[in-house]
C-alpha cells in the first residue's frame, strides 16, 4: 500500500499533482516546477519532507556504533552540530547519505533518505550485533512515523520562521541545529537544506504536522511563501550539484568518486574502509562531474556520454536549470575526461548533442 | 480548466490535435496535454521531408521532469515546422491550439481520420479520463 504522510490531504486541498515517489503519496508540484524553483531562490518555499527517515541511536556505546557506521569521523563532534555521512556496505558501496544530528552525549539521530530507510536501519542493527554491543549499550530506534518534518528554504525563510519560534535563529550557524517550541510543539531546528539557499530543516511530533504547516503558509503569505513540491526540490539541489540517492549514488558506487571523498576519514575504522582503501590505492577509474548542455536536448538519467565515438560514462540527473535558463546535468565519465572544459556528447534519442564538463556547484547563493 | 476543444479540429486520445485544410494538416497536442504535461522546457521538431505514420511518434516534448511523446494523428508528409518551438517551447502551454502548432504535413490518407474524435467525443473522453 502507498505510504502517506500526514499532509497528503492538505496537498490535494491545496491542488498538488501527486505521485507515486518510491512508495509515497508525494506532491510532486502545486502549481509548476519552474515557478516553485524560482520562488524558493527569491522569496520562501515550504517542503513537506515526512517521508524521510529518522532513527535515534543512543546509550553509552551509541558512539562507538557510530563510529562503525558512518564514513565520517564523529570522535570531536560537539552537541548541536550536523555532520553529512555516508553508510557503506563491505564494499564500499553507498548504502545511503545521510546527516547525523548530535543531540546530547550519546544520543545521536540520523535523517536518512526515505527509500533507504529499512535497509539503513537493517544495517546498523547487523553492526550492532556484529559489535557484540547490548541493548543497555545502545538503543537502535527508528522514530520516522512518529517524526515530522517540513523544511523552509530561502532568503525569506529566516523572517518567516522567526513568527513561529522564539529560538534565536541569529546565532544558528550553517548546519548546526536547537531544540525549542515551535509554535508550543517541541522541535528541532536545523540550519540546513537541499535547496542551496539560507534555510531550515524542522522535526517535530508527527501529529503537529497539519498545524505548523498552516500556520508557516499563514505567516509567511505577505513574504510570499508557497508550498513545493518533489520536482522543485530536485531541479534546486541538482543546480547545487547534491546527490541523490538512485541516481548519483548507489550501492554499486563509492564515496570517492561520488565527490563524497571529504565525508570519509581513514583514520579510524568504520564498514567499508578495508574496500575503500583497496579502491583508493588503486586509482579510480571515474569520478561524478557536472556539465551543461551546448546542442540543443535535455540529458537524463542513463543516457551515454560520449568523447571521440566512444562511451565514457552516463548521465545521472539531467534536467532543465529554472536559474541558468538552460539544460544541466550530472554523470560519471572516465577520469581523464573529468576536467572542466573537456567537450563531451550526450546521446539523445540516437543523437549526438553537444555537453561541455563545468565546474560545480551550478549555482551559489551570493 | 482546460480551454475548450475547437470544433473544428480533430483528436486521437494521446492528446493530439489535427486540423485539416484540404490536403494539408496542422499537428499539435491539446490544451488538456499541455497541462498535463506541464510546463515545457524542450521541443524536439521533425525535420521537413520526414514521412510520419498515424499512432507513431513524431516530436518529442520535454517539461522539466518528463520526457513525452508526439504521436501523429494521420499519416503524412512534414512540410513545415514551427520553429518558433525551438525558443520558446512555453507557446505550447500558452496557446496549444494556435501559436504552439508543432508541424505542418501533406496528408497521405484522409480516410485515417475516421479512427480521430470530433471535438464532442474528445471532451467527454478527457473528462472520462479525470475520473
Amino acid at each position: 500500500m502507498i505510504k502517506q504522510t500526514p499532509l497528503a490531504k492538505v496537498h490535494r486541498k491545496l491542488g498538488a499533482r501527486m505521485v507515486d515517489f518510491g512508495g509515497w503519496d508525494m506532491p510532486v508540484f502545486y502549481t509548476n516546477v519552474i515557478e516553485e524553483h524560482k520562488i524558493t531562490r527569491k522569496k520562501a518555499g515550504l517542503f513537506d519532507i515526512c517521508h524521510m527517515g529518522e532513527i535515534k541511536i543512543t546509550g553509552p556505546k551509541s558512539k562507538e556504533l557510530v563510529q562503525m557506521v558512518v564514513t565520517k569521523n564523529i570522535e570531536k563532534m560537539p552537541i548541536g552540530k550536523i555532520y553529512l555521512a555516508v553508510m557503506c556496505n563491505q564494499k564500499g558501496g553507498i548504502i545511503d547519505d545521510l546527516t547525523i544530528y548530535k543531540i546530547a552525549e550519546n544520543d545521536y539521530l540520523f535523517v536518512t533518505n526515505a527509500g533507504t530507510k529499512n535497509k539503513d536501519y537493517a544495517h546498523i542493527l547487523k553492526t550492532k550485533k556484529k559489535l557484540g554491543l547490548t541493548n543497555t549499550q545502545v538503543k537502535v530506534k527508528d522514530i520516522s512515523k512518529q517524526t515530522a518534518k517540513l523544511d523552509i528554504q530561502g532568503p525569506k525563510s529566516k523572517l518567516i520562521l522567526k513568527q513561529l519560534t522564539k529560538v534565536n535563529l541569529d546565532s544558528l550557524k550553517f548546519y548546526t541545529f536547537k531544540q525549542g517550541k515551535l509554535l508550543n510543539t517541541d522541535a528541532i531546528i536545523s540550519r540546513s537544506g537541499y535547496t542551496g539557499e539560507l534555510g531550515y530543516e524542522l522535526y517535530f511530533e508527527a501529529k503537529s504536522a497539519k498545524k505548523i504547516w498552516n500556520n508557516f503558509l499563514k505567516a509567511g503569505e505577505k513574504y510570499g511563501i508557497q508550498p513545493i513540491g518533489l520536482g522543485a526540490r530536485d531541479t534546486l539541489r541538482l543546480e547545487c550539484g547534491m546527490n541523490l540517492y538512485g541516481h548519483e549514488i548507489n550501492e554499486k558506487i563509492n564515496p570517492l568518486i561520488a565527490r563524497y571523498r571529504w565525508v570519509v576519514d581513514f583514520d579510524k575504522n568504520f564498514v567499508g574502509k578495508k574496500a575503500l582503501s583497496k579502491i583508493k590505492e588503486k586509482g579510480l577509474s571515474k569520478q561524478l562531474v557536472g556539465f551543461e548542455m551546448i546542442g540543443a536536448g535535455i540529458a537524463r538519467h542513463n543516457y551515454s556520454i560520449i568523447k571521440n565515438n566512444n562511451k565514457i560514462g552516463y548521465v545521472t540527473s539531467g534536467t532543465y536549470s529554472p536559474t541558468l535558463g538552460k539544460p544541466i546535468g550530472l554523470g560519471y565519465v572516465s577520469k581523464k575526461f573529468q576536467k572542466p572544459g573537456t567537450e563531451i556528447e550526450i546521446e539523445i534519442r540516437n543523437n549526438k548533442t553537444k555537453a561541455k564538463i563545468i565546474k560545480l556547484p551550478f549555482y551559489k547563493r551570493r | 480548466m482546460s480551454k475548450p476543444n475547437p470544433k473544428e479540429l480533430f483528436y486521437t486520445k494521446e492528446h493530439e490535435w489535427v486540423k485539416i485544410n484540404q490536403d494539408t494538416a496542422i499537428l499539435g497536442v491539446t490544451d488538456h496535454a499541455q497541462e498535463l504535461l506541464t510546463d515545457l522546457v524542450f521541443v524536439e521538431l521533425p525535420k521537413i521531408g520526414q514521412e510520419i505514420k498515424q499512432d507513431k511518434s513524431f516530436a518529442i516534448v520535454e517539461s522539466v521532469k518528463s520526457v513525452s511523446d508526439v504521436y501523429a494523428p494521420i499519416s503524412g508528409k512534414i512540410i513545415e515546422i514551427n520553429q518558433a518551438l525551438n525558443d520558446e517551447p512555453g507557446l505550447i502551454n500558452q496557446d496549444a491550439f494556435n501559436k504552439g502548432w508543432i508541424a505542418k504535413i501533406k496528408i497521405s490518407n484522409k480516410k485515417e481520420l475516421d479512427k480521430l474524435m470530433n471535438s464532442k467525443k474528445y471532451t467527454e473522453y478527457c473528462k472520462k479520463e479525470e475520473h
